[in-house]
Parts: C-alpha cells; sequence; structure tokens
C-alpha cells in the first residue's frame, strides 16, 4: 500500500550514529542512518548479521544496552525527537503508539501467564477501557490476524499453541493499541516455509486494515519482496541505498546490493544454466573498516577513487539514493544468477546406470521405554515414527535433493543412512552391500566411503584441533595419499575451499562460521568418498555466505564426481543444486522425481503448497496462492491414511483417512503418493505463472 | 577447478582484497600462549581475584624452596626454652619440646605443598578415566560406575580418609591414596556431565563416521574440550586437601613425628592455647592463608574461563 499522500512521514530518522563501547576499544555500529516511514507505508532494512539493523532498529525505541552511545542525529517520531525523551515518556510511548515485534515468538510471551491476560495488560497499561471493552477489543484483534477461535484461545498458555500461530498473537499484540509505527525484528525467521508464508500474508494484509506504519528488519531478501514498499539495504553499519522494492530487486544500484540479490538462487536458474555468483571476502571488522568505502575491498566495480574518498548516499532519478560512486556503471552491468550471468564451469553428469544408494522400505522409530515404575503406573512405550518406510534410489555423480519442513524425518533419514541412528527396519544397500544396521558394526572399507556436513557450523569442528590436525586426521586414517604428501594435501584442499594456507594453523574460533563450514566440507571430501550426506549446511549462514559455501560445494562435488544427498527445507537452493528430489512429510516420501519435474505439475497437493509459500526474490512474480491450515500434527501419533490429510487442500474424501495412498508413477519415473489420480494432477495449473511489471498484490483465489 | 580467492566476480576488476589474511604476529603469539595452557587457563593473568591467589600460593612456594635457608634453626632440634613466647632469637617462640616455631612452619609448608597437588592429581587422573567411560559409554557401565561413586561419596570425607588410613597406616603415600579416593567421585561427576554434552556435538559425530576407536573419542576429541571446568575444579581441590592433610595431621593421622606438619603442630598445641598461644596461631594462619590462596585462584580462573 502505497503512502496515502501523507505529507509528513511518522518516523523519521535522521544521521542516526550509535556507537558501542566495548573492550576493545569503539565499535560503531550505525553510521549516518537515515530513512522515513510514512503512514499504511512498509520499509524494509535488510542487510546481513553485523550489519547495524537492529541497532537501528532498538535506537528507534529508544531502548540500546547501557554500553551504547548515542553519538549523533535524531529519531523523529511524530515530530519529536525520541532519543531526547526522559525514559517516564519513553514508557508511554512504547507499546502505545510505537511497537515492536521480536523474533522469537516463545520467548516474547510469558509462559506462565494465559494469552489472554498478556493482551489485556497492553491494554490496560496504555488505556483506560473497562473490562469489557478490553475483552472485546482483544477478541476483534486475534480475529484480524486470522486466529481460529479467539475465545478459546484467550483461555491458552503459549505452549498450547503452534510457532505460527503465537507469532500472529504478538504481532497482534503489538497492533492492539493502533500504533502509529510498528517494527518488526525478522518475526518469521524460524518458522516453517509454510507457516511463515501464513504469518507474511497476516502482515501484508494488515496494512490494508490498519494504517500503521511497519519498519521490517530482515536478513532475508525474499521475505522482504513480499512484504515491503520500500527497502533500505545496510553494510557494515551504513544505508547504502533506498530504493522501491520493485527498483531494487530489478535494477540495484549499489554493488552490494547487487552481489546480494545475484546470490538468491530463484526458480529461475539452476546450476546447469548459471552458477551463482557470490560476494568475495568478508565484512570488515569493527576495528579494521576500510578508509573510503566500506565495500570496496570486496567491490568488482572499485577503483582507486573508492579507496579514498568515503561516498555519500546521494539521490538518483526517481527518488532512490545510492551510496557509490560508480552507479551509472554499475547500472548498465548484469546480475548474477537470474540465468544470463556467466557459465563459470560444467556440473557432474549423473550415470544412470548405476546406483551408488539404494534405500527401501526404512523405518526408524524412537522408542521411548518407560522406566519400571512408568510402566508399574501404566504409561505406556512412546514410539515416534520419524521414518516410516521410505524407498530412494541414488544415482552415481548425482544430487539429490530431500524437502521437507521441520519433522518430517529427513534429519533421522540422513543419520540413519550414515549409520548414527539403528534402523528399525528396511534395507539400506550402499555400493551392493547391505549397511543396515549401525555404525559399529560396518565394515571399515565401507565407513570411508559415506561421509557427512553438519549444519552447525559452530560445533561441526573439534575447537580444541587446528585446521591442520582436523584435516590431517582423516587422510591419515583412509590413505588416500601416502604420509608424506599429506602436508601437500591439506594445502590443496585449503585452496579447493577457498582458504589461504594460513589457515592451517587456526583454530575453530578464529574462523567465521562460513570458513568452517567450509572446512568441514573439506573434511568431509577429504577421503574421496562416494556419497556426502549434507544436512543443511547453509541454513544457519548469511546470505552471502551461504552463497559462496554452495558454490564450494558444487565445484568440489563436481570435480570428483561424487555423489551429494542433500537436506534442506529451503525449496529455491535445492532447485538450484540438485538433479533429484524427494519430498518428505511426516516420516513418509510425498513425491520423488527430478528437479524439472517436481517444479512442474503433476505435483502432490504438498508440493503445491511449499511452492507456492516459499518466499522468491522477486516482487513481481506471480503465484497461485495455497495456505495450509494449522500446522504439521505430532509424529508421535501421526493421521491415520495419507499423513497430510489433515492440512490437504486437494482432499477428496474419506478415502484420504483411511488408506494409504498409492505411489502413482509417470513414465519417467515422477513417482506421487496420493490418491488423486494422476490425470487429474496432470491438469493441475503450474504455481509459478509468470511474472508481471507491477508488484503482485494477493493472488487469485486459492484452490 | 577451485575459484582462486578473490576473482569469483563477474565484473571489471576485483578491488582490494586480499585473499583472507593470516593474523597478524602479535596475534600469533598471543593465540600460541594460551594453546598451550589449554587456553583458558592462560587467561589467568587477566583476574585480579586469581593474581591474589597465585600470589599467596607462590609465596609459600617460594617458602618451601628455600626453607633450608631461611629457617634460623633446624626444626626437630630442641634450641630453646620450652614454650618460651616469641622473643628476637625465636621470632614465633618454641613449642612443648623446645624447638622453634617460626622454622617448623617453614619447613612443614614442604608436605602440605607436595601432597596436596599430588593427590589431587591422581583424583583428577582417575576421576577423568571413570567419568569419560561412564559419559562415553552410557547404558549400564555408566549406571554401575555412577553408583560405585556415590557409595563412596555417601561417606563423609573426613571419615573415609580416617578408615583409609586407620587401615593401612599414615604415612605420606597412604595420605596421598585416602584424598585421592576422597576426590574421584567428584570429579567424575564433573568430567561425566561435561562428556554428556559434548559427546552429542557434531564433530564427535563425524569422529564416529570415521570409524575412530571408543579410545581415540575420547581421550582425543573429547577430553581437550572438558578440560577448562576439570582444571578450575582440580585447584579448588587442592584447597581442601590441603585442608584435610591439615586435620589428618591434627588427628595424628598425617606425616609421622618428628617431621613437622602444620596441623599436627596446631594438634600439640592446642592444649596450652591459653598459655602459649603463639604455638596454635601460626601454624593455623598458616593452613587458612594457603586455603584461601588457593580458593582466591581456583575463583579467578572459574571467572576468566566465564568471561570467554
Amino acid at each position: 500500500m502505497k503512502s496515502d499522500g501523507a505529507a509528513q512521514p511518522v518516523l523519521r530518522v535522521e544521521d542516526l550514529q550509535v556507537t558501542y563501547e566495548t573492550r576493545r576499544g569503539d565499535v560503531r555500529a550505525v553510521r549516518d542512518v537515515s530513512f522515513e516511514v510514512f503512514q499504511g507505508e512498509s520499509f524494509g532494512l535488510v542487510g546481513e548479521s553485523g550489519c547495524g539493523k537492529s541497532t537501528a532498529a532498538f535506537a528507534l525505541m529508544g531502548y540500546l544496552s547501557r554500553n551504547a552511545r548515542i553519538e549523533g542525529g535524531r529519531v523523529l517520531f511524530q515530530g519529536e525527537n525520541v532519543l531526547e525523551r526522559t525514559e517516564r515518556e519513553l514508557q508511554s510511548i512504547r507499546g502505545n503508539s510505537l511497537a515492536m515485534i521480536y523474533q522469537d515468538p516463545m520467548s516474547t510471551l510469558n509462559p506462565s501467564f494465559r494469552i489472554g491476560d498478556q493482551l489485556r495488560e497492553v491494554l490496560a497499561t496504555h488505556t483506560r477501557t473497562s473490562d469489557e471493552e478490553t475483552y472485546t477489543r482483544c477478541i476483534e484483534m486475534l480475529d484480524k490476524v486470522h486466529i481460529p477461535d479467539p475465545a478459546r484461545v484467550m483461555e491458552r498458555y503459549p505452549h498450547q499453541l503452534s510457532g505460527g500461530q503465537l507469532q500472529r498473537v504478538v504481532i497482534g499484540m503489538g497492533l492492539l493499541c493502533n500504533p502509529a509505527v510498528l517494527i518488526m525484528d525478522e518475526p518469521t525467521t524460524g518458522l516453517d516455509v509454510t507457516v511463515e508464508a501464513s504469518v507474511l500474508d497476516t502482515i501484508r494484509d494488515l496494512r490494508q486494515k490498519f494504517d500503521s506504519g511497519i519498519v521490517y528488519i530482515s536478513h532475508n531478501l525474499s521475505v522482504i519482496a513480499r512484504v515491503c514498499d520500500r527497502v533500505g539495504v545496510m553494510y557494515a553499519g551504513e544505508l547504502v541505498e533506498k530504493a522501491t522494492v520493485h527498483d531494487i530487486f530489478l535494477n540495484p544500484l549499489h554493488p552490494y546490493a547487487r552481489g546480494l540479490i545475484g546470490c538468491v538462487p530463484g526458480f529461475t536458474a539452476d546450476k546447469h544454466s548459471a552458477m551463482l555468483c557470490s560476494i568475495p571476502g568478508r565484512v570488515p571488522s569493527a576495528h579494521e573498516m576500510p578508509p573510503g568505502c566500506l565495500f570496496e575491498p570486496r567491490c568488482p566495480y572499485a577503483t582507486d577513487a573508492c579507496k579514498e574518498e568515503h561516498p555519500s548516499l546521494r539521490e538518483v532519478d526517481g527518488g532512490r539514493t545510492v551510496r557509490c560512486l560508480r552507479w551509472e556503471t554499475v547500472a548498465e552491468g548484469q546480475i548474477c544468477g537470474t540465468g544470463d550471468g556467466p557459465k563459470a564451469f560444467t556440473c557432474a553428469v549423473p550415470d544412470y546406470e548405476t546406483s551408488v544408494l539404494e534405500v527401501s522400505g526404512l523405518r526408524s522409530y524412537y522408542r521411548d521405554k518407560p522406566s519400571w515404575i512408568g510402566s508399574l503406573l501404566g504409561k505406556e512405550e512412546k514410539c515416534v515414527k520419524a521414518v516410516d518406510g521410505v524407498s530412494l534410489n541414488l544415482k552415481s555423480h548425482a544430487v539429490l535433493g530431500i524437502v521437507g519442513e521441520s519433522g518430517c524425518g529427513k534429519s533421522t533419514l540422513a543419520k540413519t543412512i550414515v549409520g548414527l541412528v539403528s534402523p528399525t527396519d528396511g534395507k539400506i544397500e550402499f555400493l551392493g552391500e547391505d549397511i543396515a544396521r549401525a555404525l559399529e558394526k560396518r565394515p571399515r572399507e565401507i565407513l570411508e566411503e559415506l561421509r557427512m556436513v553438519f549444519q552447525n557450523p559452530n560445533s561441526t569442528l573439534n575447537p580444541m584441533q587446528t585446521v591442520d590436525e582436523i584435516l590431517g586426521r582423516p587422510l591419515k586414517l583412509s590413505r588416500v595419499v601416502p604420509r608424506s604428501e599429506i602436508k601437500e594435501e591439506i594445502r590443496r584442499w585449503l585452496a579447493a575451499v577457498n582458504l589461504d594456507e594460513s589457515y592451517m594453523d587456526r583454530k575453530p574460533r578464529q574462523m567465521s562460521g562460513g570458513e568452517k563450514q567450509r572446512v568441514a566440507i573439506a573434511r568431509a571430501f577429504a577421503s574421496r568418498p562416494e556419497l556426502v550426506i549434507c544436512d543443511e549446511p547453509v541454513s544457519s549462514l548469511d546470505v552471502s555466505v551461504k552463497c559462496s559455501v554452495l558454490k564450494t560445494l558444487l565445484t568440489i562435488q563436481s570435480a570428483h564426481g561424487t555423489s551429494l544427498a542433500y537436506i534442506s527445507h529451503d525449496l529455491s537452493v535445492v532447485h538450484f543444486l540438485c538433479d533429484y528430489i524427494l519430498v518428505m512429510y511426516l516420516g513418509r516420501i510425498c513425491e520423488a522425481g527430478t528437479c524439472r519435474e517436481i517444479f512442474r505439475p503433476p505435483y502432490h497437493p504438498y508440493t503445491e503448497a511449499l511452492l507456492s509459500a516459499v518466499p522468491v526474490p522477486d516482487p513481481t512474480i506471480h503465484r497461485k496462492r495455497i495456505r495450509l491450515e494449522g500446522s504439521v500434527p505430532s509424529a508421535l501419533n501421526p493421521p491415520r491414511g495419507c499423513r497430510f490429510h489433515t492440512r490437504c487442500p486437494r482432499k477428496i474424501g474419506m478415502v484420504c483417512e483411511t488408506e494409504q495412498p498409492p505411489v502413482r508413477e509417470t513414465k519417467s519415473g515422477h513417482a506421487i503418493a496420493c490418491h488423486i489420480p494422476l490425470a487429474d494432477l496432470e491438469a493441475i495449473e503450474p504455481v509459478i505463472m509468470g511474472r508481471g511489471e507491477a508488484p503482485a498484490e494477493s493472488q487469485a483465489a486459492s484452490v | 577447478m577451485a575459484d582462486q580467492p578473490g576473482t569469483d566476480t563477474a565484473g571489471v576488476g576485483s578491488g582490494s582484497l586480499q585473499p583472507t589474511q593470516s593474523p597478524g604476529f602479535v596475534h600469533r603469539v598471543r593465540e600460541g600462549w594460551r594453546t598451550l595452557a589449554f587456553g583458558r587457563v592462560a587467561y589467568l593473568l587477566e583476574s585480579g581475584v586469581a593474581k591474589v591467589g597465585l600470589g599467596i600460593v607462590l609465596f609459600w612456594v617460594i617458602i618451601a624452596i628455600l626453607a633450608p635457608v631461611l629457617a634460623p634453626y633446624p626444626p626437630n632440634d630442641t634450641t630453646g626454652a620450652f614454650k618460651a613466647p616469641p622473643s628476637p632469637a625465636h621470632i614465633m617462640g618454641t613449642d612443648l619440646l623446645g624447638r622453634d616455631v617460626l622454622s617448623r612452619l617453614l619447613y612443614g609448608s614442604r608436605p602440605i605443598l607436595v601432597l596436596a597437588p599430588l593427590s589431587v592429581l591422581c583424583a583428577v587422573a582417575a576421576g577423568i578415566v571413570l567419568g569419560l567411560t561412564s559419559g562415553y559409554f552410557g547404558g549400564r557401565v555408566d549406571d554401575v560406575i555412577m553408583r560405585l561413586l556415590d557409595a563412596l561419596m555417601a561417606f563423609p570425607t573426613l571419615l573415609l580418609y580416617m578408615v583409609i588410613i586407620a587401615a593401612v597406616g599414615a604415612s605420606a603415600l597412604n595420605v596421598i591414596i585416602a584424598i585421592a579416593f576422597g576426590g574421584t567421585p567428584g570429579i567424575a561427576r564433573v568430567v561425566r556431565s561435561l562428556v554428556l554434552d559434548v559427546r552429542n556435538r557434531e564433530f564427535v559425530q563425524a569422529a564416529r563416521l570415521r570409524g575412530e576407536s571408543p579410545f581415540y573419542i575420547m581421550f582425543r576429541e573429547i577430553l581437550p574440550n572438558c578440560m577448562g571446568p576439570v582444571v578450575v575444579d582440580a585447584c579448588l581441590r587442592i584447597g581442601y586437601a590441603a585442608f584435610a592433610i591439615g586435620t589428618l595431621g591434627f588427628l595424628g593421622l598425617g606425616m609421622p613425628p618428628p617431621d613437622p606438619d602444620w596441623g599436627r603442630m596446631v594438634a600439640e598445641g592446642r592444649q596450652h592455647i591459653t598459655s602459649g598461644p603463639w604455638m596454635v596461631i601460626f601454624p593455623s594462619l598458616a593452613i587458612s592463608s594457603l586455603v584461601v590462596g588457593l580458593n582466591l585462584f581456583a575463583d579467578g580462573i572459574s571467572e576468566s574461563s566465564h568471561r570467554i
């Protein structure tokens, strides 16, 4: 919703400067940040971790930590400078006309109080309404944020609601007093894709129902594309570009913004058509800021002038501002990754004849036997059916993507294949041998051919070992090179993952998340295994770091022809990287096929919903709008029949509830487990309908 | 196949970026020093509390080393009047047998400073082995070991020491054994809980995937990551051990006579505390100061290790 012509912005930030005092000196976290937010408009602040966006957000509320100093600037909220107000005055504004919503709804709400009590508290603090009116207003608000059965929810405790519902309650809390400005700090990070989509819908909806200005802070460009009208990109504490969402995504002018957008794989290109273009280098640490332009060390357009002069924000046609000396040159260049970037290499071609891994009927249950006292008291054994009948076939040199939301069993599947968890039932055939047993019982030769890259970069490396030792050990054990050449081989691996030789003596605490993950990748590939399983290796990394680690992974995989099983909840990454894709839901596979087949009809209804929900960094995309009600059922008690029937928008009747869906296969091997006949599924319209010029609003009616 | 660092762009030039810089020299020296001393322990110089504690302990260590030089009289010789109050000849007076209290005090620092760390070292060694085994294998092994240690911990410590020493006799070795027995369960517990945490981290899974033996995983992967809290705990225990040695000496279960032992000195002078307080005050102060110093040192290290 564009600003309705109101002359005065409801929030105006002028030259804000915030500095933190730390043991090692002063850190200028926010430098000269200026922006405006009008009534009814949504302004997005985008940046990676450490860019200062959260600090700026807290400064808007006048709520900074004790070691923070406001060095300069003003925050004009409704004409008055927030930074000069006393604490008492601020207390009457906060929650009232200036509200904030944080990332984790579980910790925003007090677990000891009912939802209704917490909502009422907001009204009681700032307004003088009668109890009845308070109650009515709360119910109305819960309704406006699409909470079903508001009266019941008012009586519930936070732990009884799902993540998506909680976040909506929190958003409702923020809007209760009809604030002039609502600040949202990454409200959907940590939610599942389908849940995130409905919360984002709610947020967009609110812009029509309320005329609050919204400041939306995120590192996720795709989410910003969906929710915001105007965007400010931050880098190392500065705003480097401000433009409408349309302009920023289709023609970014600042090289950093360009790099950032090029980093995100949309659904346009995959690895065969174009490689991702990452941004080289790292964000400068607070004590090593370059003298000229802060982005200059990493900039492909940099010249000597950029080293000396620190550019200021300059206005460019159309009301945009850019902080770059060479923006005209940048405007003529290309954005990589949109399909017309350079082809950097050739990918490995899957060998359709040989299978590296064949899994049939795999079941992996976690059993929780009660102690003898428990069984005396009548407690039953709890069984989480994490993986319940999965079959897959991975060809040599291929990349298999396993997609699903939290609780679908993909991590358990990975751990079972690799041997960290013992399977309950089923067969796993790897390189011709049946390995369906725990790690300790597998033959050594098999162990060397199967490796894993883990999710959390902070615990994937031994903090007490140097990179030298970390990489040296698998090389020593596997004997792919003679002992004398191990050091040389380590150097080669470091070069392959784009790390300097000096990293050999470093410990994990001296490296960033992306660097640690690269060492983990090198460690996994060092013994030249046949199959590497990657369990969401980049999900906790920043956008640009994600991109470069993915590039590294793909480069190495192609160079060595290793087969890869890549587990993720991010469909766009999987689209870029994988040859084959499996979609999992609650322990079972819904759909399996090549990348092309999965992203086109026929779809499994769940895949369709995922495709519709995944945020894409393109504000002009037209998609069918399919939203799933509720949340993923608990794996302790999965629904009978088809597991998806409780949320399926295409449920056909009782058969979905009682019988397991048959697996329907097309001629090319594309398999869908659904009761709906294949012909009907083929006749569905594609989810992604195309691109338009104007930013797309809420789409055509759902299915 | 690999990209050169700094050139994977689509644009004109590549800016002035160096391939990810190696850390500077000073930074490397600091890191090396930290690595040398298990990382965390090296921070002890940052805490004021630790400095004070260390100062006190070092004071006694120097005294122990230089005792032959500093002591005015041989510790076991009857040199002067019996039960003489402090005087220029005997700065701290003499005891019931006419031995110089100062000299006995100086020499008495030796057993306590040798036995306390040694016994804790034995406790730590035993505790690490038991804690690692228990935490890593879990299940029955864990249950059995923990229950045995629980049984040991159920004894009041002093009673335990007394029982052991009464059984095997009083000597330096037996004091070490007794205190090691007393300290092992606590350390084993600390190690076990650390192992339970570290065991689930991904680098341990990666080691399992490589087919490493349990022995390797326990001692080379898990143990180095547990050492921080264990070192802190051990330092605290040295303080307790010093106190225990003093108490054992007091009860007559410590070092055999006539060698000086602070605890025994207090015991011998106890009955004459009103007529000859110097025989009790100085050794008591000595024990207290050493224990306080050790505790401060342990606190300081603990404080620093939490700040990381």
